[in-house]
């Protein structure tokens, strides 16, 4: 499974421009979006619990962070906003349809300034 | 600086560890805790409430029922498994957690975690944010219809529920078909392009189990029921999860 998805994330995005965080696979660090913890109402804790994950991505100096789940997209968005990385996060769905260009207006939301405008697919029907 | 050492009772009492073990395959390995410190090391959750696995496991082998059924920090640890991936024992200290979980009545466990489950318990859809299946049904078929428009390559463009003898059953989060709609597009359009034959169910669709995070095993267990099923009675081969 780990090594199916960076052969789909290197395929869109280009061997070259793919950077894994340390640690990865297996002993990477859960984000601290699951386990309810999301709906927990310990938000400070939760925010806390995923600095790890924040100072990691950041570590890569990657542009954009893929989450392959809605709990981690959730909670890594917040962590980019609280900790100040500002990175986007986005879903890999998102990301397979932009390299085959049928990503169309209204499917952009998490994509950062740099690539909203790239590629749109009948930009004509942007609402 | 050092923490203040921790008192022990006196002589020992059936304790809620030794029924934790007695539910679990091998016991959950339990008692064999080297104290290495590796599950505490790379725990994202440790240090939070002055807690850590670690700690939460010796205090639980040695019969510290009350703290260790009273920490809010059992909220904290995703369940995420690093720990037991790491242990050299492979020790299931999630498993733990989770029944300590299970262990608090039900009304004082996380208000935010009981409503998204009762909300998933409210009709057959099991989605966490009460979306009932028509109103599920309704969107995707009015987003469909929009895209199918707007884009006409993308005019065969099939995204079912209920169809009959699709290989695969596809669960949704709640979000998008609540908050965002357009956000189930691209998904639509890869299993499109890849020629899948794939069906949502107006029954269990619902993709989250905030029943499972709360430790209400009746509860976890009916929506699996009700989703597993109905991908049955459709026929389908393969349970696609997407959460
Ligand atoms: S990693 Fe395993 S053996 Fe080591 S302290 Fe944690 S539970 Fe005990
Ligand atoms: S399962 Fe819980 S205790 Fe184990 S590493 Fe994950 S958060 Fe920590």
């Amino acid at each position: 499974m780990a090594e199916d998805l960076r052969y789909i994330v290197k395929s869109i995005v280009g061997e070259e421009n793919f950077i894994d965080m340390t640690p990865n696979r297996s002993n990477n660090y859960c984000c601290g979006g699951g386990g309810g913890f999301l709906q927990s109402g310990f938000n400070e804790q939760r925010l806390e619990f995923g600095r790890l994950k924040d100072e990691q991505i950041k570590a890569t100096g990657a542009d954009y962070c893929i989450a392959g789940c809605h709990n981690c997209h959730d909670q890594i968005h917040k962590l980019s906003e609280h900790y100040g990385g500002n990175y986007p996060v986005v879903h890999l769905w998102t990301m397979i349809c932009l390299s085959l260009g049928i990503l169309g207006p209204n499917e952009r939301e998490y994509l950062g300034d740099d690539l909203k405008e790239v590629n749109v697919f009948h930009p004509e029907t942007a609402i | 600086m050092a923490e203040p050492a921790i008192k022990l009772g006196g002589k020992r009492k059936s304790i809620f560890i030794d029924k934790v073990k007695e539910i679990l395959p091998e016991g959950g390995n339990l008692n064999l805790c080297l104290t290495c410190g590796a599950c505490s090391s790379g725990c994202p959750a440790t240090g939070l409430e002055g807690m850590d696995p670690r700690k939460f496991l010796r205090m639980a082998a040695l019969g510290m029922d009350e703290e260790i059924m009273s920490t809010p920090w059992v909220w904290m640890c995703t369940l995420c498994q690093r720990c037991i991936y790491v242990c050299p024992m492979k020790i299931d200290i999630p498993q733990l957690v989770h029944n300590v979980r299970a262990s608090w009545p039900r009304e004082k466990r996380p208000k935010g975690i009981i409503g998204s489950c009762d909300m998933a318990l409210r009709n057959d859809s099991c989605s966490a944010m009460g979306a009932t299946p028509e109103d599920f049904t309704f969107v995707v078929e009015d987003v469909l219809e929009e895209y199918k428009e707007a884009q006409p390559e993308f005019a065969d463009m099939e995204a079912p529920v209920d169809k009959q003898g699709a290989e695969f059953f596809l669960n949704q989060n709640s979000r998008e078909p609540v908050t965002e709609p357009d956000e189930m597009v691209p998904l639509w359009k890869i299993l499109h392009l890849a020629g899948a034959n794939w069906t949502y169910g107006s029954k269990g669709w619902g993709g989250e189990n905030y029943c499972m995070f709360l430790a209400d095993d009746d509860a976890w267990k009916h929506i699996i029921k009700t989703s597993v099923n109905h991908a049955e009675d459709l026929g389908c081969k393969i349970y696609l999860n997407t959460e």
